[in-house]
Protein backbone atom coordinates (compact mmCIF):
# COMPACT_ATOMS: atom_id res chain seq x y z
CA UNK A 1 0.00 0.00 0.00
CA UNK A 2 2.82 2.51 0.47
CA UNK A 3 4.16 1.62 -2.73
CA UNK A 4 0.65 1.80 -4.33
CA UNK A 5 0.65 5.80 -2.53
CA UNK A 6 4.03 6.42 -3.69
CA UNK A 7 3.44 5.95 -7.15
CA UNK A 8 0.15 7.26 -7.63
CA UNK A 9 1.66 10.67 -5.96
CA UNK A 10 4.51 10.34 -8.28
CA UNK A 11 2.42 10.26 -11.41
CA UNK A 12 -0.21 13.04 -10.53
CA UNK A 13 2.82 15.51 -9.56
CA UNK A 14 4.33 14.72 -12.77
CA UNK A 15 0.52 15.22 -14.78
CA UNK A 16 0.17 18.18 -12.52
CA UNK A 17 3.51 20.07 -13.71
CA UNK A 18 3.17 18.85 -17.07
CA UNK A 19 -0.04 19.92 -17.18
CA UNK A 20 1.07 23.51 -16.02
CA UNK A 21 3.90 23.58 -18.22
CA UNK A 22 1.10 23.35 -21.30
CA UNK A 23 -0.61 26.16 -19.81
CA UNK A 24 3.06 28.73 -19.11
CA UNK A 25 5.39 27.34 -22.13
CA UNK A 26 6.30 29.90 -24.33
CA UNK A 27 6.81 27.37 -26.89
CA UNK A 28 3.93 26.00 -28.58
CA UNK A 29 6.39 22.98 -29.68
CA UNK A 30 6.94 22.40 -26.01
CA UNK A 31 3.13 22.83 -24.97
CA UNK A 32 2.38 19.84 -26.94
CA UNK A 33 5.52 17.97 -25.48
CA UNK A 34 3.87 18.57 -21.86
CA UNK A 35 0.85 17.64 -23.07
CA UNK A 36 1.92 14.22 -24.37
CA UNK A 37 4.12 13.94 -20.88
CA UNK A 38 0.63 14.65 -19.06
CA UNK A 39 -1.27 11.92 -21.10
CA UNK A 40 1.50 9.17 -20.53
CA UNK A 41 1.29 9.88 -16.63
CA UNK A 42 -2.39 9.79 -17.00
CA UNK A 43 -2.24 6.83 -18.60
CA UNK A 44 0.10 5.38 -15.33
CA UNK A 45 -2.52 6.44 -13.31
CA UNK A 46 -5.32 4.10 -15.38
CA UNK A 47 -3.00 1.17 -14.95
CA UNK A 48 -2.33 1.73 -11.40
CA UNK A 49 -6.08 1.67 -10.57
CA UNK A 50 -7.19 -1.05 -12.88
CA UNK A 51 -8.42 0.38 -16.22
CA UNK A 52 -5.70 -0.63 -18.17
CA UNK A 53 -7.37 -0.85 -21.62
CA UNK A 54 -8.41 2.58 -21.00
CA UNK A 55 -4.62 3.41 -20.71
CA UNK A 56 -3.56 1.37 -23.40
CA UNK A 57 -6.59 3.51 -25.61
CA UNK A 58 -4.87 6.93 -23.83
CA UNK A 59 -1.62 6.54 -25.21
CA UNK A 60 -3.01 5.11 -28.76
CA UNK A 61 -5.33 7.57 -29.46
CA UNK A 62 -3.97 10.75 -27.59
CA UNK A 63 0.10 10.57 -27.79
CA UNK A 64 -0.55 8.67 -31.35
CA UNK A 65 -2.97 10.24 -33.07
CA UNK A 66 -4.11 13.74 -31.40
CA UNK A 67 -1.13 15.35 -29.74
CA UNK A 68 0.79 14.35 -33.08
CA UNK A 69 -1.80 16.41 -34.96
CA UNK A 70 -1.33 19.10 -32.60
CA UNK A 71 2.64 19.03 -33.37
CA UNK A 72 1.83 19.52 -36.93
CA UNK A 73 -0.45 21.94 -37.12
CA UNK A 74 1.73 23.63 -34.74
CA UNK A 75 4.49 23.44 -36.43
CA UNK A 76 2.80 23.65 -40.07
CA UNK A 77 1.80 26.97 -38.91
CA UNK A 78 4.96 27.78 -38.38
CA UNK A 79 3.83 29.38 -34.83
CA UNK A 80 7.48 28.58 -33.20
CA UNK A 81 9.02 31.26 -33.90
CA UNK A 82 6.19 33.44 -32.28
CA UNK A 83 7.81 33.16 -29.17
CA UNK A 84 7.78 36.69 -27.50
CA UNK A 85 6.23 37.89 -24.66
CA UNK A 86 3.86 35.88 -22.78
CA UNK A 87 1.28 38.64 -22.04
CA UNK A 88 1.11 39.81 -25.35
CA UNK A 89 -0.38 43.42 -24.81
CA UNK A 90 -0.58 45.31 -21.41
CA UNK A 91 -3.89 46.87 -23.11
CA UNK A 92 -6.04 43.87 -23.49
CA UNK A 93 -4.59 41.51 -19.92
CA UNK A 94 -7.53 42.78 -17.87
CA UNK A 95 -9.60 39.34 -17.75
CA UNK A 96 -6.24 37.63 -16.46
CA UNK A 97 -7.38 38.05 -12.83
CA UNK A 98 -10.74 37.48 -13.74
CA UNK A 99 -9.62 34.40 -15.14
CA UNK A 100 -7.55 33.14 -11.98
CA UNK A 101 -10.27 34.14 -9.94
CA UNK A 102 -12.96 32.25 -11.88
CA UNK A 103 -10.48 29.09 -12.24
CA UNK A 104 -9.56 29.45 -8.14
CA UNK A 105 -13.67 29.47 -7.60
CA UNK A 106 -14.09 26.18 -9.69
CA UNK A 107 -11.06 25.07 -8.03
CA UNK A 108 -12.49 25.19 -4.43
CA UNK A 109 -15.91 24.43 -4.90
CA UNK A 110 -14.53 21.25 -6.82
CA UNK A 111 -12.47 20.57 -3.74
CA UNK A 112 -15.56 21.79 -1.14
CA UNK A 113 -17.90 18.73 -2.94
CA UNK A 114 -15.11 16.19 -2.64
CA UNK A 115 -14.52 16.82 1.63
CA UNK A 116 -17.64 17.24 1.94
CA UNK A 117 -19.47 14.16 0.27
CA UNK A 118 -19.59 10.96 2.32
CA UNK A 119 -20.62 8.18 0.76
CA UNK A 120 -23.36 5.80 1.56
CA UNK A 121 -21.67 2.46 2.77
CA UNK A 122 -23.42 -0.24 0.87
CA UNK A 123 -22.67 1.95 -2.54
CA UNK A 124 -19.45 0.51 -2.96
CA UNK A 125 -20.36 -2.84 -4.24
CA UNK A 126 -23.76 -2.64 -5.67
CA UNK A 127 -23.06 -4.77 -8.92
CA UNK A 128 -18.93 -5.30 -8.56
CA UNK A 129 -18.67 -5.67 -12.32
CA UNK A 130 -15.02 -3.86 -12.18
CA UNK A 131 -13.70 -5.83 -9.41
CA UNK A 132 -14.31 -9.51 -11.18
CA UNK A 133 -11.23 -10.66 -11.11
CA UNK A 134 -11.46 -13.92 -13.13
CA UNK A 135 -11.69 -12.17 -16.55
CA UNK A 136 -9.10 -8.69 -17.47
CA UNK A 137 -10.66 -5.61 -17.96
CA UNK A 138 -10.35 -5.57 -21.55
CA UNK A 139 -12.65 -8.39 -22.03
CA UNK A 140 -15.30 -6.97 -19.07
CA UNK A 141 -15.11 -3.83 -21.43
CA UNK A 142 -15.76 -5.51 -24.03
CA UNK A 143 -18.60 -7.32 -23.07
CA UNK A 144 -20.43 -4.33 -22.18
CA UNK A 145 -19.93 -2.06 -24.94
CA UNK A 146 -20.75 -4.29 -27.44
CA UNK A 147 -24.08 -5.46 -26.02
CA UNK A 148 -25.44 -3.21 -23.62
CA UNK A 149 -23.51 0.34 -25.36
CA UNK A 150 -23.78 -0.99 -29.10
CA UNK A 151 -25.46 2.17 -30.30
CA UNK A 152 -23.66 4.55 -28.68
CA UNK A 153 -20.66 2.83 -29.84
CA UNK A 154 -22.16 2.84 -33.71
CA UNK A 155 -22.54 6.44 -33.15
CA UNK A 156 -19.07 7.30 -31.91
CA UNK A 157 -17.80 5.51 -35.20
CA UNK A 158 -20.41 8.13 -37.23
CA UNK A 159 -19.31 11.01 -35.09
CA UNK A 160 -15.00 10.40 -36.20
CA UNK A 161 -16.39 9.67 -39.78
CA UNK A 162 -18.43 13.31 -39.92
CA UNK A 163 -15.07 14.61 -38.63
CA UNK A 164 -13.00 12.89 -40.75
CA UNK A 165 -15.00 14.24 -43.46
CA UNK A 166 -15.45 17.37 -42.15
CA UNK A 167 -11.80 18.07 -41.54
CA UNK A 168 -10.65 16.89 -45.49
CA UNK A 169 -13.57 19.83 -46.56
CA UNK A 170 -12.62 22.53 -44.49
CA UNK A 171 -8.57 22.30 -45.43
CA UNK A 172 -9.45 20.99 -48.92
CA UNK A 173 -8.25 23.87 -51.76
CA UNK A 174 -8.09 24.15 -55.20
CA UNK A 175 -4.84 25.95 -56.64
CA UNK A 176 -5.10 28.10 -58.85
CA UNK A 177 -2.54 28.86 -61.36
CA UNK A 178 -1.35 25.90 -60.68
CA UNK A 179 -0.44 23.87 -64.24
CA UNK A 180 -1.71 20.01 -64.40
CA UNK A 181 -3.11 18.02 -67.26
CA UNK A 182 -6.52 17.32 -67.17
CA UNK A 183 -6.96 13.55 -68.97
CA UNK A 184 -10.34 14.42 -69.67
CA UNK A 185 -10.11 17.27 -71.58
CA UNK A 186 -6.64 15.72 -73.33
CA UNK A 187 -8.73 12.48 -74.19
CA UNK A 188 -11.87 14.05 -75.47
CA UNK A 189 -10.59 16.75 -77.82
CA UNK A 190 -11.66 16.48 -81.31
CA UNK A 191 -9.94 16.36 -84.52
CA UNK A 192 -11.95 19.32 -85.28
CA UNK A 193 -10.74 22.05 -82.43
CA UNK A 194 -7.12 21.18 -82.41
CA UNK A 195 -5.92 21.01 -86.29
CA UNK A 196 -6.80 23.44 -88.91
CA UNK A 197 -5.77 23.57 -92.57
CA UNK A 198 -4.25 26.40 -94.36
CA UNK A 199 -3.88 27.59 -97.94
CA UNK A 200 -0.65 29.36 -96.91
CA UNK A 201 0.15 31.14 -100.18
CA UNK A 202 3.61 31.83 -101.27
CA UNK A 203 6.24 33.73 -99.25
CA UNK A 204 3.81 34.58 -96.65
CA UNK A 205 3.72 32.62 -93.92
CA UNK A 206 1.23 31.82 -91.28
CA UNK A 207 -0.01 33.89 -88.12
CA UNK A 208 -0.89 31.62 -85.79
CA UNK A 209 -1.80 33.74 -82.56
CA UNK A 210 -4.64 35.77 -84.07
CA UNK B 1 -2.63 9.51 3.88
CA UNK B 2 -0.93 6.28 2.10
CA UNK B 3 -4.39 5.02 1.39
CA UNK B 4 -4.95 6.05 -1.84
CA UNK B 5 -8.95 6.23 -2.08
CA UNK B 6 -11.32 7.87 -4.84
CA UNK B 7 -10.56 11.99 -3.32
CA UNK B 8 -7.32 11.23 -4.49
CA UNK B 9 -8.05 10.84 -7.62
CA UNK B 10 -11.13 13.41 -7.92
CA UNK B 11 -8.59 15.96 -6.15
CA UNK B 12 -6.02 15.38 -9.15
CA UNK B 13 -9.14 15.72 -11.50
CA UNK B 14 -10.07 18.92 -10.38
CA UNK B 15 -6.73 20.21 -10.36
CA UNK B 16 -6.30 19.34 -13.47
CA UNK B 17 -9.54 20.99 -14.29
CA UNK B 18 -8.53 24.17 -12.73
CA UNK B 19 -4.87 24.43 -14.67
CA UNK B 20 -6.97 24.24 -17.89
CA UNK B 21 -9.68 26.63 -16.82
CA UNK B 22 -6.65 28.98 -16.11
CA UNK B 23 -5.00 28.06 -19.80
CA UNK B 24 -8.36 29.19 -21.63
CA UNK B 25 -8.30 32.60 -19.92
CA UNK B 26 -4.65 33.44 -19.03
CA UNK B 27 -3.50 32.49 -23.00
CA UNK B 28 -3.37 35.35 -25.38
CA UNK B 29 -0.62 34.71 -27.69
CA UNK B 30 -1.67 31.05 -30.08
CA UNK B 31 -5.24 29.48 -29.99
CA UNK B 32 -3.66 26.18 -30.45
CA UNK B 33 -2.59 25.98 -26.85
CA UNK B 34 -6.40 27.21 -26.25
CA UNK B 35 -7.63 23.78 -27.79
CA UNK B 36 -4.79 21.88 -25.86
CA UNK B 37 -6.08 23.46 -22.58
CA UNK B 38 -9.54 22.02 -23.85
CA UNK B 39 -7.99 18.63 -24.16
CA UNK B 40 -6.58 18.86 -20.67
CA UNK B 41 -10.01 19.55 -19.37
CA UNK B 42 -11.60 16.66 -21.27
CA UNK B 43 -8.28 14.49 -19.32
CA UNK B 44 -9.31 15.83 -15.70
CA UNK B 45 -12.84 14.63 -16.81
CA UNK B 46 -11.68 11.25 -17.79
CA UNK B 47 -9.88 10.70 -14.59
CA UNK B 48 -13.15 11.76 -12.35
CA UNK B 49 -14.76 9.13 -14.47
CA UNK B 50 -12.64 6.50 -14.19
CA UNK B 51 -11.98 6.77 -10.47
CA UNK B 52 -15.75 6.71 -10.12
CA UNK B 53 -15.81 3.53 -12.47
CA UNK B 54 -13.28 1.57 -10.11
CA UNK B 55 -14.27 2.75 -7.25
CA UNK B 56 -18.00 2.33 -7.35
CA UNK B 57 -17.86 -0.80 -9.14
CA UNK B 58 -19.63 -0.20 -12.34
CA UNK B 59 -18.02 -0.55 -15.72
CA UNK B 60 -20.08 2.51 -17.23
CA UNK B 61 -17.70 5.11 -16.27
CA UNK B 62 -14.82 3.47 -18.41
CA UNK B 63 -17.55 3.16 -21.07
CA UNK B 64 -18.50 6.57 -20.97
CA UNK B 65 -14.55 8.09 -20.89
CA UNK B 66 -14.20 5.83 -24.28
CA UNK B 67 -16.73 7.75 -26.10
CA UNK B 68 -15.44 11.23 -24.58
CA UNK B 69 -12.17 9.99 -26.06
CA UNK B 70 -13.51 10.07 -29.32
CA UNK B 71 -15.46 12.62 -28.93
CA UNK B 72 -12.36 14.70 -28.13
CA UNK B 73 -10.21 13.11 -30.92
CA UNK B 74 -13.03 14.29 -33.16
CA UNK B 75 -13.22 17.74 -31.90
CA UNK B 76 -9.31 18.27 -31.86
CA UNK B 77 -8.86 17.37 -35.99
CA UNK B 78 -11.97 19.64 -36.86
CA UNK B 79 -10.76 22.41 -34.58
CA UNK B 80 -7.46 22.45 -35.58
CA UNK B 81 -8.76 22.51 -39.54
CA UNK B 82 -10.70 25.15 -38.68
CA UNK B 83 -7.23 26.84 -37.13
CA UNK B 84 -5.34 25.63 -40.70
CA UNK B 85 -8.04 27.30 -42.34
CA UNK B 86 -8.56 30.45 -40.77
CA UNK B 87 -4.72 30.66 -40.49
CA UNK B 88 -4.37 30.35 -44.54
CA UNK B 89 -6.97 33.25 -44.61
CA UNK B 90 -5.77 35.98 -42.36
CA UNK B 91 -2.45 35.20 -41.54
CA UNK B 92 -2.35 35.05 -38.10
CA UNK B 93 -3.78 32.86 -34.76
CA UNK B 94 -2.53 35.03 -31.88
CA UNK B 95 -6.34 35.15 -30.00
CA UNK B 96 -6.43 39.22 -29.57
CA UNK B 97 -6.20 39.23 -33.46
CA UNK B 98 -8.70 36.96 -33.78
CA UNK B 99 -11.41 39.87 -33.65
CA UNK B 100 -13.40 39.56 -37.15
CA UNK B 101 -16.97 39.33 -35.58
CA UNK B 102 -15.90 42.55 -33.27
CA UNK B 103 -17.10 40.41 -30.31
Amino acid sequence: MIAHGVIFYLFAIITVFAATMVIFSRNPVHSVLFLILAFFNSAGLFILIGAEFLAIILVVVYVGAVAVLFLFVVMMLNVAQQKNQWFASEASSGHIPVGLIISVIIFFELIIVIGGWKYKPDLFDINNSVNNFSISNTHSLGQVLYTDYIHVFQLSGMILLVAMIGAIVLTFRKRTGVKTQSYLKQISRERAEGVEVLEVENNKGVKIDD
Amino acid sequence: MTEIGLGHYLTLGAVIFSIGIIGIFLNRKNIIVILMSIELILLAVNINLVAFSIFLGDLAGQVFTLFILTVAAAEAAIGLAIIVVYYRNSGTIRVEEIDKLKG
